[in-house]
Formats: structure tokens, sequence, C-alpha cells
């Protein structure tokens, strides 16, 4: 009993700087962002504290009754749900594809499709606004031989966010395939023997083996992805700024712009919580749905 | 190799005994922000500032458009604001209400250089607050007509359009001469509000009314010059699409549209950029008027020079900023960064006089005027006048419910404003109470 609490000092004293350094960079932070969510600290206030007012829960009030909350929200939902899995099932794929036995120069075309992950934003955004162009543009030429008329990609308001949802599954699918062949390559290869001796055809085997022992990789990557796709941020952001007509403002954009453009920081900040419990609510029912399935 | 460590550790703090011995030897060093390109240039003018003032030496920091506005917040609040700097001059009414610039009449009364007679007046006034003055125009800019001259002798002007009708039966006849639905007449991006927020100051508005409380775009001023401009949509003579145009020039050489808005950046980027065997099929103009007072006034923007509150060299800033406001200094900056000169003197320079681009722009400085002096400002014609531009463009609303619902959001915006002067007013009471 007495060595365990001298332990527990002992462990204590080791880990306390990086507790000191994530109370004072993150929870102080936050507590303060919370605090600051419930005034209406502005410019104004930066310049002047007395106008500070502590405004309760009028922030959220506000921001439940702001059309344009609920459309960034909206936006935001359109992402993730058409996104997330899209992004989840090209990822997955090109990971089957690239790990069959049939594909040549693997490294190669790894290579190529993990490429725009670590290419920058800013400049994959300059291609794809051409790629986009209603005139010029490389796609509505390719569909104008489906005999598709020419899309006005970003500027008709039905179109920017599937424009918005094909770049950024582009950008991002590489890395989500990396993480699939890890996770392809440790399912032991005899599983697959024995099913083909049961006579197991190629669907039954990915049915019966590759998707179970996958599970807990999908289940890491569809939250990881889902996560980051709530915060969806920089695609717009350098594509259209929000636009048209606001179809492509994301929660995280709009938070952006309310509190270090406009400077309404008491409103941004309640924006985040709000963001904060949309992943939260989201996060945990995956998890219980991942949980449902396993039983 | 112990011993050696040791050693080596000491380096940094030699590194900063070097540094506190140094700084007592040169006197006064003043910090100077610049943002982009001019940020980039002003260097090379500091030696001669430099050498006319021995004693003071400038730190030019060099700091780019995109993170300006959050840089120069974030210095307020950590207390670490240059000397001196450059700022938007529709930026001067936040840091005044920051409390962080300070009031120059003083030093302008004083001066032998800076007068305010130098200066075009509307510009000027961008940095008047309650006739307290708080920056120096640094360069100016303004907003021109740019037109394919070519086109428009086409459709039978030789001249530019000097009203707003002549505009509107202009843009009509270049439509039928185009005889098509994929060329315009007038490119009236429905993104961008200064176009907007030009033909709303034409028409006499306001913008903001109540001592810049309320909004005042359902008023019939800004109505008449907002349906007007909705015509251009209605009749096909504007683009209501934004991303079609991704490179202006390439689209205006190409004949999409004879007419833009814009201002003196575009004369650089038109010479570089517009075809060389077409240079001579563009021109600039002052912007038509809605009735026969040409030219129809446009934006007063540009930068200013401005000293920070918390400046322990104030006197030595304010040599900085006589310094860049000389004729000399002014003309050396437009040579290096095509800037337009602040100072009405440098304009009688040759290099004014003989541009045939300039003159347009001469004029129409003389007749330009501030948008509403009030911080929220940008907000408000970025995020509300261009989300309403687009709606009516395209038609999902109405334009009379546009502009009640527009002047209802400023209205929102502009109640903490409301509050702080209802504040100011209630503390002045008291104060003469006690009295």
């Amino acid at each position: 009993m007495k060595r365990d609490n001298s332990n527990l000092t002992m462990l204590l004293f080791f880990v306390a700087p990086s507790l000191a350094v994530i109370l004072v960079f993150f929870f102080l932070p936050v507590l303060a962002a919370l605090v600051m969510s419930f005034t209406d600290f502005d410019i104004y206030s930066l310049g002047n504290f007395s106008y500070v007012r502590f405004v309760g829960f009028d922030n959220y009030i506000k921001l439940f009754g702001n059309p344009t909350f609920w459309l960034s929200l909206k936006n935001t939902f359109y992402f993730v749900i058409i996104g997330g899995p899209l992004s989840v099932m090209v990822s997955l794929s090109a990971a089957l594809l690239l790990n069959s036995k049939v594909v040549k120069l693997k490294g190669l075309f790894r290579l190529t499709y993990f490429l725009p992950v670590v290419t920058t934003l800013v400049a994959v955004a300059i291609v794809w606004r051409f790629i986009y162009h209603p005139h010029y543009g490389m796609l509505n030429y390719l569909l104008g031989f489906v005999g598709i008329h020419e899309i006005d990609w970003l500027g008709d308001p039905k179109f920017s966010m599937p424009a918005i949802i094909i770049m950024a599954v582009w950008k991002n699918f590489g890395y989500n395939m990396i993480i699939f062949i890890a996770g392809l390559q440790n399912i032991p290869e005899y599983l697959y023997e024995a099913a083909v001796m049961e006579g197991a055809n190629e669907w039954q085997q990915f049915k019966k083996i590759t998707i179970p022992m996958l599970a807990p990789t999908t289940l890491f990557i569809s939250v990881i992805t889902m996560i980051g796709y709530f915060q969806l941020f920089a695609e717009p952001y350098v594509m259209t700024q929000g636009g048209p007509l606001n179809s492509t403002l994301s929660i995280v954009l709009y938070m952006y712009q309310e509190g270090f453009r406009w400077w309404n920081m008491g409103y941004s900040t309640a924006l985040a919580f709000a963001l904060f419990l949309i992943i939260l609510a989201a996060t945990l029912i995956q998890f219980k749905l991942q949980k449902e399935t396993e039983d | 190799m112990k011993n050696s460590l040791k050693y080596l550790a000491v380096v940094p703090f030699l590194f900063l005994c070097l540094s506190c011995g140094g700084k007592k030897s040169e006197g006064i060093v003043i910090d100077f922000w610049g943002m982009g390109v001019e940020g980039e240039k002003v260097d090379s003018l500091m030696v001669e500032f430099e050498k006319q003032n021995p004693g003071i030496k400038v730190k030019v920091q060099k700091i780019p458009w995109t993170a300006a506005h959050e840089k120069l917040i974030t210095s307020y609040a950590s207390e670490t604001m240059p000397d001196v700097f450059q700022l938007g001059n529709t930026w001067i009414p936040e840091f005044e209400a920051l409390n962080s610039i300070e009031p120059l009449n003083g030093m302008i009364k004083k001066s032998s250089i800076v007068k305010p007679d130098n200066y075009f007046a509307g510009i000027w006034e961008t940095n008047v607050l309650d006739s307290i003055i708080y920056g120096v125009p640094w360069y100016v800019d303004t907003r021109v007509l740019f037109y394919r001259s070519d086109i428009l002798k086409k459709a039978g002007y030789d001249n530019p359009p000097k009203t707003w009708q002549e505009l509107y039966d202009l843009s009509m006849k270049i439509k039928k001469l185009n005889n098509n639905d994929r060329q315009f007449s007038f490119f009236l991006p429905v993104n961008e509000w200064a176009p907007f927020i030009i033909f709303g100051l034409q028409a006499n508005s306001t913008l903001l009314k109540n001592k810049n409380q309320y909004g005042d775009f359902s008023g019939k001023e800004f109505k008449k010059a907002y349906n007007y401009l909705m015509q251009y949509y209605a009749n096909g003579l504007a683009p209501k699409g934004m991303s079609e145009v991704s490179n202006i020039y390439q689209a205006f050489a190409e004949g999409y549209f004879a007419m833009f808005i814009s201002g003196p950046w575009n004369v650089v980027e038109m010479k570089n950029r517009f075809p060389k065997n077409m240079q001579d099929k563009w021109m600039v103009a002052p912007l038509p008027a809605p009735d026969n007072n040409y030219p129809g006034v446009s934006l007063a923007g540009g930068s200013s020079l401005v000293i920070a509150k918390s400046s322990k060299n104030k006197e030595a800033a304010w040599k900085l900023i006589e310094f860049l406001s000389t004729k000399k200094t002014q003309v050396d900056f437009y040579k290096s960064v095509a800037d337009l000169p602040a100072v009405k003197e440098a304009w009688n320079d040759s290099v004014f006089v003989s541009d045939k681009y300039m003159k347009a722009f001469y004029v129409q400085l003389q007749r330009t005027v501030p948008t509403p002096k009030v911080p929220e400002w940008e907000q408000i014609v970025i995020s509300k006048i261009q989300i309403m531009t687009e709606q009516t463009a395209n038609k999902s609303m109405s334009v009379d419910d546009a502009l009640k619902k527009l002047d209802n959001d400023v209205d929102k915006i502009l109640e903490k404003r409301r509050w702080i002067m209802q504040q100011k007013i209630n503390n002045d009471l008291n104060r003469q109470q006690k009295k």
C-alpha cells in the first residue's frame, strides 16, 4: 500500500511537466473560451474592457436563431455524410486494388495516390479551379462527351458542395488508403487459404474475412475521417470563400469568419462549443453502432 | 567534451550581451510595419531617410496583406505594436475604437510638409473621426471604369459613358452587337461589393443613418442605385455567375465583357497581362454619374500612415511620416510600386502628366467620398452585402425584401455600437450632474 503511494507521487512527478503544459496551453484556453462564449467579447471590448457584457446564453440562443448557422451546419453535414463514406470507400477500393496480386508497379501507384495528401492545398485548389472552369475546364470537357451540358461547378450553389467533396475526397483518400493497406497486410494469409480450400469465392472471402478482419481499422478510419470532415475549412476557404450563396460555408469557416475576421469572439466561441458537442455526439453514436454490429 | 559543451552553452548569452551593447550606440530605432508590396519596397527608401536624420534608424517589417489585420490586432493585444505603421484607411475607425492610434492634429499643425490642402479631400476625410486626424494618407486608390475602346467604337461611342443612362444604353447596344448570350457588356461580379456601394454613394445614399447607428439600405437613394444595377442582370448585360471569369484579363481580351470597374492595380496588371497587340484597345475613364454632374463619385481608398499610441518615439515616427509625404519620396515610391501618390503636388511630375491612364485617376480622385466610418463597415459589406447581391441577382428574393432584410441584419451588427454610444452619453450626463 505504502509502496503504491510513493509510486504514485513518483509518477506524478514525472508527468507533472507535461500535465502543466497541457493545463496551461490546453485546458486554460478552453476554459477561457467557455467563459468568453457567455460574453459579447468583440473588437470594442479588446480596446476597453468595460465594454464586455455578460450575456448568459444569448450567444447560443442567437446561434440557434441564426439561419446562417443552420445553413453552415447543413453544409457541414452534407459534406460529412456524403464525403465521409465516399472517402472511406474510395480509400478501401484503392487499398484492395493495391493489395491484390494482379496489380503491377504497386509502389508507383501507392506513391501517386498518396501525392495529393502531401501536396499543399492551395496549389491543389488552383489546379482544381481550372478543372472546374465552366468553359475551359477539363471536367466539363469530359462530361461533354457524355452529353452533359456545361456545369458552373463553383458558381452554382447546387454544384459547389459536390465540387468541394470531389476535390476533398481526391485529396485525402491516399492517407486512409495507406492505413487500409497496413490493415489488409495484417490479415493472415492462411485464412484465405483455408477459405479457398472450403470453396469460397472472391466475394465471399471479401465479405467473411476481409471486412470483419478490417473492422478495427475501419472504425478508426471512419472516426478519424468524420472528425476531420466535420472540421471542413481549408477547401472552401481557398476555393470559394464559403460562396456562392453561402453554399459551401462550413461551421469552422463560419467560426473563423466571425472570430478572426469580424472579431465577434463571444459569438465565435459559442460556435466552437456547439461544434464540439456535435462531434462528440457523432463519435459516441458511431462507437455505439460499431459495438452493436460486433455483438 | 563536457567542458566544451559548457562553453557552448555560454554562446547564446554572449549574443545577448552583444545585442544589448549594440542598441545603445544606435540611437533611436523605430519599428515600421508595411504591408504587401509597399512593405517590400519601402525598405529602399529608408537609406535616404537615415541619411537625412542621423541618429534615427528604421526597422522595416513586411507583413502580407492577408495576415495584416490579425497581426495588428494581436500586436495590440500583446502590447507589441510598432511605432509607425501602414493602415488601410477603412481600418482606421477600428483602431481608433481600440484606442491604439495617436491623434496627429498637433503634429500636422506644426508641420511644414504635411498640410491637409495638399491631399485629395475625400481621401483625407477617411482619416478624420470627429475632427481628430488619425492618419496621413500614404498612397491612394479609387475605382474607375475600364473599357474596351474598340468595342465601344463599334457600338457607336467615341467617348466613354458619362451618365447612368448612357452606360445602360451603351450596354444594350453592345448586347445587340454581340447577339449571343455568352458575351456580356458590363462585368458586375455579384461577389464584389464595391460597385454596389459606389453606385449607392452616387445616388446620394449615406448607407448608414442616425450617426451611423442604423442601416439605410432600404432608403430610396440606395434602392434607386440597386434597382439600376439589377437591370444589368435581368437583361443579360452582366454575367450572374462568379467563377466563369477565372482570369479577367483573358475574358476582357476575348470580349466576354466590354467594361468593368476596378482600381489602379489593374492598370499595371493590364499592361502586363493583356495581349501585347491589343494594348491600344483598352482605356480607363472616370465613373459615370447618375445626373449630368460628371464624373460620378467613387470610393476613397488607399492606405494611411499612423503612429501607435504606445510608441515611445513619436517625434521620430512623425519625421518618418513627413519624409514619406514629401513630393520626391511620393514620386519615387510610385516608380517602384506603382501606388498612386496621396500628395497632389506629386501628380505634377512628368511620369503622371505623360501617362494617359493616370489622367482618369487624377480626375476621379477629386471626386471621392469615404464609406461610413465605423469599425463594423467591412463586416457589413463583406458578410451581408455580397450575400444579398447574390440572392437578388439569382432572383431568389425581391429587391425590396432583400434590402429590408439587409437593414435588419446591419442593425443587429450595429447593436453594440448603439449601446456604447448610449453608454458614453450616460457617462457625460453623470459627469455634468456631479458638477
